[in-house]
């Protein structure tokens, strides 16, 4: 069995040196850096914007209980029946006994983040259910049967051929190369689902305590007609997601849009506040809300990276994060991937198993500078670190730094090994980045420092 | 102990020991972060937005500017007459057959001034019938100058389906529905309903559009494909 470490490795090494891959990612970034900087330069003040959007985020995050609790009572005085899933597995078995309960065959389901992190559509096709993905994006890597690449951008990593080619196998399409065609395919395909569907499920990007709405940003209009036309609506929502007043929208949306994809505002922002009221003339007859822990709290335990909580799920970190650009989405194996994934992944599923993709950055903070809610990602990516280190020493290291203490501490066996340094110096040559290299996780994708001539002390005892 | 319990129970034990203040790492333009805001973040925040204009005047062009880039069809007219005469150049320029609206006073007027079958969707509909009609005319609450937003309720806009499944949505509004930015809107929002919020409030800004095939925008991925904001 190889450990998540091993398959990061191996996976990245095989994605940096895919050009063509690379070249997708990167032009794809460029055309999002463009439009983003052109809508940031349209706020008044883009920076103290963003301490706003934090300051509010934070006293979201440090009373989350007040207003988690006052969320799910409005929500529940206007017929909405809210449920608590402390974990992956009660959020699918909630999900998977009210669909069950509704005799339902077909399931449409919008974007949603957390349905990924807890496997929701495995779960429900396994128990023999019909699940279609509606955004277009979500919808392509579902045909591939392959997780979303870019919690923003699922199919960024595919050209209009791959595409093509996977919609004339699986949809029985005419060839086409125009992206417009290829999304007329998908819309024709998926009006029916709609139609038939006997459930909706959505995820929400905010949850509003003062009213009891979720709301749901989007593009396409898919999750305005899941919320419509099926009889059961289902949203899943991470407890994270609370906001305390409906018009603080008024700051996230734009920020949310501007990060996320350098739109002013996204095409439907759109908050539900229960199922078909009295005097409605359609929208489902119930609604579900399944609001989800999944080790949550954990992360909220720890002041120091609480802020990892006001995550809006923008995306904005991945796309300006070096290592992203180049290993690419699918290779950190996680559902949150980039910066903010490396910061909570090992958090909600193990700090041990995923602290390499701590590492795995050039603490340029590129990311932190990039968050509109503030979280100071890369110190977390270095936060993360020492508490590894710290829970789990390596028995190398601290035998290394041991061993460097007791020569250092000894001037006649420094000078010995500082001798042995220089005479094996060009052995270490022979055998530079082959296993019998003992400095080889050093050596082999970087040079090893030639000795000096001289060393300080000798540099000095010559000038005195 | 029931799950609400439980998470409930977890949230207040890990909340015990206090946060740092947010944004202290940050060192733009070398100031202290806003340690106290007076009032909400929000409001403080509005003048930090994107303008929406000061005048009726300014927030015209502002949402005209938006709907341009945004490729809403926005007609801006002297009077309810000029508008119905524009919607009725639409449908010849669309042959349109069929149109489907709701029992409200300006909409139902729009769509009855179009001499065409009309649906209402809150007298009961069928959804195939909807999906086939050419266009869904609807109400909005507010239209929004900074962003070129419309916004719609099930209430304002003949519940949730008619402004997105039909190919073409057209919103019929006044001048005095026209707000500043965001805040005004939802503050319109707030004072219409009270607390009688109905089910599905919507802001929706164009029409539905797509990047995610080689981030190439595309209009009409699931919902209209044709967005038109008839104002006097």
């Amino acid at each position: 069995m190889t450990t998540h470490v091993q398959d990061f490795l191996a996976q990245a090494r095989v994605v940096t040196r895919d050009l063509r891959h690379r070249g997708l990612i990167q032009t794809a970034l460029r055309k999002y850096e463009t439009a983003r900087d052109r809508k940031k330069a349209a706020f008044n003040d883009w920076q103290s914007a963003r301490q706003a959007a934090a300051e509010t985020k934070w006293d979201a995050i440090n009373h989350l209980d007040t207003y988690l609790a006052e969320f799910a009572d409005k929500m529940e005085a206007r017929g909405t029946q809210v449920h608590w899933a402390g974990n992956a597995a009660e959020a699918r078995e909630i999900i998977l006994g009210i669909i069950r309960s509704k005799g339902a065959r077909s399931i449409i389901k919008s974007k949603a983040m957390t349905a990924e992190e807890i496997h929701l559509n495995d779960a429900m096709e396994k128990a023999g259910y019909e699940v279609v993905e509606s955004d277009l994006g979500e919808f392509i890597v579902q045909l591939r049967h392959e997780p979303p690449y870019h919690i923003v951008f699922p199919a960024m990593h595919l050209t209009r051929d791959d595409i093509n080619e996977l919609f004339q196998k699986e949809l029985g399409s005419a060839s086409t190369r125009e992206p417009e065609e290829l999304t007329m395919i998908a819309r024709r395909a998926l009006r029916r689902k709609y139609i038939t569907a006997d459930v909706g499920i959505t995820g929400a990007n905010f949850a509003i305590a003062e009213t009891g709405m979720i709301s749901i940003t989007e593009n396409e209009g898919n999750a305005r007609l899941t919320a419509a036309l099926p009889k059961t609506m289902i949203t899943l929502v991470g407890i994270e997601k609370v906001l305390p007043k409906l018009e603080d929208l008024a700051l996230f949306l734009p920020m949310l849009a501007t990060a996320g994809a350098g739109q002013t505002i996204t095409g439907y922002n759109t908050m539900y506040g229960g199922p078909r009221q009295p005097g409605e003339c359609d929208g489902p007859e119930e609604y579900h809300v399944v609001l989800l822990d999944n080790r949550r709290t954990e992360l909220l335990a720890d002041p120091e990276q609480r802020d990892a909580l006001h995550c809006i799920r923008c995306g904005a970190c991945l796309n300006v994060c070096p290592i992203f650009k180049n290993v690419g989405g699918h290779t950190y194996g996680t559902t949150y991937s980039g910066p903010v994934g490396s910061v909570i992944t090992p958090h909600l599923r193990g700090l041990q198993d995923w602290k390499h993709l701590s590492g795995s950055s050039s603490l340029c903070g590129a990311c932190t500078e990039a968050c509109p809610v503030k979280i100071d990602l890369h110190h977390h990516l270095l936060r993360n670190r020492r508490n590894a280190a710290f829970g789990e020493p390596s028995f190398f290291e601290r035998l290394a730094y041991r061993l460097f203490a007791f020569v250092i501490n000894r001037p006649g066996l420094y000078r010995f090994a500082k001798e042995a340094g220089r005479l094996t110096e060009p052995l270490q040559k022979l055998i530079r980045n082959t296993p019998l290299d003992p400095a080889r996780a050093w050596t082999g994708s970087r040079d090893l420092p030639p000795m000096p001539e001289q060393s300080f002390k000798e540099w000095w005892e010559e000038r005195r | 102990m029931t799950g609400r319990e439980k998470i409930l129970g977890r949230i207040r034990e890990a909340l015990t020991v206090p946060a740092p203040h947010p944004g202290a790492h940050d060192a733009h333009g070398g100031q202290a972060p806003h340690t106290s805001f007076k009032g909400r973040p929000v409001h403080v925040a509005r003048g930090w937005m994107p303008p929406g204009g000061d005048t009726f005047e300014e927030q015209v062009v502002r949402f005209r500017a938006a709907s341009t880039e945004l490729k809403t069809d926005f007609r801006f007219v002297g009077s309810r007459d000029e508008a119905f005469t524009e919607l009725a150049r639409i449908r010849d320029t669309e042959g349109w057959k069929s149109v489907a609206t709701h029992r409200a006073e300006q909409p139902s007027a729009a769509a009855a001034s179009l001499g065409l079958p009309v649906i209402h969707t809150d007298e009961g509909y069928d959804v195939d019938a909807l999906e086939s009609c050419d266009v869904g005319i609807s109400g909005c609450d507010v239209l929004v100058a900074q962003t070129g937003t419309v916004v719609v309720t099930n209430r304002s806009a003949g519940g949730r389906a008619l402004s997105v499944l039909p190919p073409h949505h057209v919103v019929v509004a006044t001048r005095d529905q026209l707000v500043r930015d965001l805040t005004a809107a939802f503050a319109r929002v707030q004072e219409t309903y009270g607390t009688g919020y109905p089910s599905m409030i919507s802001f929706i800004t164009g029409p539905s559009r797509t990047g995610d095939i080689e981030r190439i925008l595309v209009l009409g991925a699931h919902g209209p494909k044709k967005l038109t904001v008839l104002c006097w």
